[in-house]
């Protein structure tokens, strides 16, 4: 324990910075232009200055802090590891985009005061921050339940909106239930000692069936909030009532605040994992990222799009988690340290290509006043910023190279070629059909990101009002670019992130955990042997041939261009009407994934007059686990409500007999 | 050592150079096959050269509403399916550009040009346009993981992902049929097929609206902007046909320590293209198309047994 821990202090500023810039909004509530000029940009810079911090403290020693707060006896420990530094880096770098987009987003009329929602807004920015420092039991929950409350208040911004108030409950309900797990989890975890911090916790000596509960309860909590199947329901109801900028932290970021909590607890907590539990997480993750990408490609709302799609990207993360545990629970430190940098590096990814996409809804959503799909089209002629900012983020979830995306998946791919080494042989067998189900995954990830960007940015204006639509403002443009460019940053220099993430590495696993990650632009993180990627080469020879073609195409030839009609096979009627919606482009997907789908048809009849045609896709989950659910807690608290009977004499037979029960047995 | 250097830097541009000017030609060798097989006079087995030719004198016709994207797309296209030609070894495998991007990385840059292709179809905006985009996105996604697992089946054989230390470690074996390299093969063979619109998939013969694929996304296309766009699907053929060589018949590459290996490496490529074309012209020829929707169970079965390929590896070890 150091008794000066600069970074650490200065990372505590900032969160509690964070709060004092939310704090100040009060003075102005009503003023965009306050809010837009004064407090958000304040934001992105504290963004930016935690960004640095986080840089220097993962490569330093352990630091940590006891603050004189709290209850008695109960003061609020605070930590700074590789691990923290490393989601903090996340936070800070992601949230100084939001921020900037979010500078120029908010507009008068839109659900709460301005200055009210810059309080909620960096309320909920300063706990997560807490969230990643905090290093007891205690700490961490009052810092989750805020984090969980912020982020409530910010997506009922327009509570006068009955779906939206729904929408919240529903997310406040499930954030409840993990945050119950994880209370009991914790709980398990002191193993006996009555110790609440996590140091005790890591001493703590746990029976393999008190840790296995302890790993499930983390499991059910962190996973509730990360939204992994079945747990997932909220994501695609908040996400599309949340204002975008407000969408884009909850998924590129408060995910991974989910995702941190598990690692946390199933690395650093709990010493030795079992096998079965990375197997169980592998299973849980690789069905959710199936589920997720699945349902994404037949949804018709955009940002419910997005949402699923987070689902299957915390699906992909939470296999590189089952992954790690499992190669972890086998003594293989160096395959476990390359499936946690892949997981890690994924969780990097989402937080910058999510976010992206998440902030180009709004703009969309802005300029349009329209969420679904089948009303979108052509906005890359009048949102020329906004449409190509949002390419990069679309080819990135794609997981195309040379963009991140696609290093994350590459690695986690790279992981999974080594699992027959494992000694398991249930293991060994199951994990090819995992690879097996990444690769598809990642397959329909690209054909669902067609999809939302074709049917939104291409193709002609399905809606004549369309045509007013107006391009992003600079602020917004700013924050865009300074995502997309991570997106491209991360994609072409692999191996300084993997530096970066050998340091947690070498934290939770141990120094035979490091990956290999020599020089600057080759990433091989096992041998170059064995596996190499170079994507700046790579982009450069592709980048050659392309400006070799077009100088011989139009030097050598020409380059003359007629512009004319769309041909369309010489069909001379054509409307916007007669394009793909995303109903249509989906359509494949439901066919071939029906048994995932509950699905309704009404078709109409040949002798129709005004034939109507409508198909509901709904989500199993509902009707099998939360509909039954729900019916039982109503019946039993029917059952309860005939005690009520309203009559005073009742009430004095029930304390009466009460007196009388106690009394025998007391006598 | 600089002539080791100097002869992957030969056998890197040898091999690139002879990518993009043979493919055309294997193209019109496959179709010449085809017409003779289903008794037709065939066309002359330069005609892709020549359609190409045409083409690039030919001015080009845009849409009024084509957005910038739509007109970068076809380089893009030819500069994926270029760089892939240099990450396959073809004559020899000595590779210098192969560092750069393993067979995963492989099948990333196909899948790339996929995803703009089909943007561009959508770009325009007309019902052709993003049907043939749809179709497109969806046998792409089928077979896509199908060509992993069977990149996989290989790489975990050969205990590594890079496609020329894979065809070094399968060529130095002893001639023995692998039973998870078979089942490998059969899914790449339809993979191949899929990927590349040919019969049972896709026609790349027929303009008939309903059953189009690959055609649908490039009616809008004019002049060099299609000629591209053709040489690129020739390109990507060829690329298969190669991905197939080598992994399926990796002998007789030229190695690293051995350049004048190349003098007959060359031949014996066109000797293996041949054969390869007028097989597949041949399968082609005896199977009919199917119904876009009976295209998930081919593919589904592609993805099924190169599933299986991967588990005889793993479960008997051969």
């Amino acid at each position: 324990m150091s008794g000066h821990p600069p970074l650490l202090t200065g990372a505590l500023a900032l969160a509690c910075g964070w709060i004092g810039i939310g704090l100040l909004g009060l003075l102005r509530p009503h003023s965009v232009r306050y809010a837009g000029r004064v407090l958000f940009p304040l934001g992105a810079l504290a963004g930016l200055a935690l960004a640095a911090i986080a840089i220097v403290a993962i490569w330093q020693p352990v630091q940590s802090l006891v603050l004189p707060l709290g209850l008695p006896d109960l003061p609020i420990h605070l930590r700074l590891d590789p691990l923290s530094a490393f989601f903090l880096l996340l936070l800070g770098t992601v949230s100084a985009g939001v921020s900037l987009f979010s500078a120029g987003y908010f507009r008068e009329g839109e659900g709460a005061a301005p200055g009210l929602l810059g309080l909620q807004y960096h309320v909920f920015l300063g706990s997560m921050a807490l969230v990643l420092l905090a290093d007891d039991a205690y700490g961490f929950m009052v810092a989750w339940e805020t984090m969980a409350l912020s982020s409530y208040f910010l997506v009922t911004t327009q509570h006068r909106i009955p779906e939206i108030r729904r929408a919240g409950f529903l997310y406040l309900l499930l954030a409840h239930l993990g945050a119950i797990s994880i209370l009991l989890c914790y709980g398990v975890l002191q193993g006996g000692s009555w110790q609440f911090t996590f140091d005790a916790m890591r001493h703590a000596q746990l029976a393999p069936a008190w840790a296995s509960a302890a790993f499930g309860l983390a499991v059910l909590g962190f996973g509730a909030k990360a939204g992994l199947v079945p747990l997932h329901v909220w994501l695609p109801e908040a996400h599309p009532a949340a204002p975008s900028p407000v969408s884009a932290l909850m998924s590129g970021v408060m995910l991974k605040t989910a995702i941190y909590g598990l690692l946390r607890v199933s690395l650093d907590l709990l010493h030795q994992p079992q096998w079965w539990w990375g197997a169980a997480v592998l299973a849980l993750g690789l069905f959710s990222a199936l589920f997720g990408v699945v349902f994404a490609a037949v949804q018709t709302d955009m940002k419910r799009l997005l949402a699923y799609s987070s689902i299957e990207n915390i699906g992909i993360v939470c296999a590189g988690i089952g992954l790690t545990l499992l190669f972890h629970a086998f003594h293989m430190p160096a395959l476990a340290g390359l499936s946690l940098a892949a997981t890690l590096y994924h969780c990097l990814n989402h937080a910058f290509f999510k976010s992206l996409l998440f902030l180009a809804t709004g703009s969309v959503l802005h300029a349009t006043h329209e969420r679904s799909l089948g009303k979108l089209g052509g906005l890359i002629r009048r949102m020329p910023w906004v449409a190509w900012l949002a390419l990069i983020g679309t080819l990135a979830i794609a997981g195309l190279p040379p963009l991140n995306g696609f290093v994350s998946e590459w690695l986690l791919l790279q992981s999974f070629l080594f699992t027959p080494e494992i000694p398991q042989p249930f293991a060994n067998m199951l994990v090819p059909l995992g690879a097996a189900a990444l690769a598809h995954t990642a397959a329909v990830a690209g054909y669902v990101m067609v999809n939302f960007y074709g049917v939104i940015f291409l193709g002609q204006l399905r809606e004549p009002q369309l045509a007013q639509a107006q391009d992003c403002g600079w602020l917004e443009r700013i924050g865009l670019s300074w995502l997309a460019a991570g997106c491209v940053a991360l994609g072409l220099v692999p191996v300084l992130v993997l530096r970066l993430l050998n340091q947690v590495n070498a934290h939770l696993l141990g120094d035979a955990a490091l990956v290999h990650a020599d020089g600057i632009w080759v990433l091989a993180p096992v041998s170059p042997q064995r596996a190499s990627y170079v994507p700046v080469v790579f982009l450069l020879g592709a980048a050659l041939v392309v400006v070799l073609a077009v100088w011989i195409t139009k030097g050598v030839y020409h380059g003359r261009v007629r512009l004319s009609a769309p041909w369309d096979c010489g069909y001379p009627l054509q409307t916007p009407r007669m394009q793909d919606s995303a109903e249509g482009f989906g359509y494949p997907v439901r066919h071939i994934f029906e048994p995932f789908f509950r699905m309704k048809r009404e078709l109409p009849s040949p002798f129709d007059a005004a034939p109507r045609y409508r198909v509901v896709v709904e989500d199993w989950t509902w009707y099998g686990l939360y509909l039954p659910v729900a019916g039982a807690v109503l019946k039993l608290a029917a059952l309860v409500g005939l005690l009520q009977r309203g009559r005073i004499a009742v009430y004095l037979l029930y304390s009466f007999l009460t007196l009388v029960v106690l009394l025998v047995i007391v006598l | 050592m600089p002539p080791m250097i100097m002869n992957g830097l030969f056998t890197q541009l040898l091999g690139a150079i002879v990518a993009v000017s043979l493919a055309p030609l294997f193209l019109g060798w496959v179709n010449q096959c085809r017409a003779w097989l289903s008794n037709r006079s065939a066309p002359p087995l330069l005609q892709p050269y020549l359609v190409i030719r045409k083409l690039l004198h030919k001015d080009a016709v845009l849409a009024e509403n084509a957005s910038p994207l739509f007109r970068v797309v076809p380089y893009i296209l030819f500069g994926a399916m270029v760089t892939a030609a240099a990450i396959i070894p073809s004559l020899g495998t000595a590779l210098p550009f192969a560092v750069c991007a393993d067979a995963i990385a492989l099948v990333g840059l196909f899948a790339t040009a996929r995803v703009f292709i089909a943007l561009a179809a959508m770009d325009i905006g007309t019902a052709f346009g993003s049907m043939g985009a749809r179709r497109e996105m969806m046998v792409g996604f089928l077979a896509e993981p199908a060509l992993l697992m069977v990149v996989f089946t290989a790489s975990l054989i050969c205990g590594s992902t890079a496609l020329p230390t894979i065809a070094d470690t399968l060529a130095g074996r002893t001639l023995a049929i692998y039973p998870s390299l078979a089942f490998a093969g059969v899914a790449f063979l339809m993979v191949l097929l899929a990927e590349n619109a040919r019969i049972p998939i896709d026609n790349p013969a027929t303009h008939l609206e309903l059953t189009m694929i690959h055609e649908a996304m490039v009616l809008e296309y004019s002049a060099r902007h299609l000629a591209l766009i053709e040489w690129a699907s020739a390109l990507k053929l060829f690329n298969y046909a190669c991905i197939g060589f080598a992994l399926f018949l990796p002998w007789g590459l030229a190695h690293e320590d051995n350049p004048l290996a190349l003098l007959w490496a060359l031949p014996l490529l066109g000797l293996k293209l041949i054969a390869a074309g007028a097989g597949l012209a041949l399968i082609e020829t005896v199977s009919a198309k199917l119904r876009i929707f009976r295209a998930p169970e081919f593919l589904a079965m592609a993805f099924m047994l190169a599933v299986l390929g991967l588990l005889v590896r793993l479960l008997l070890g051969s």
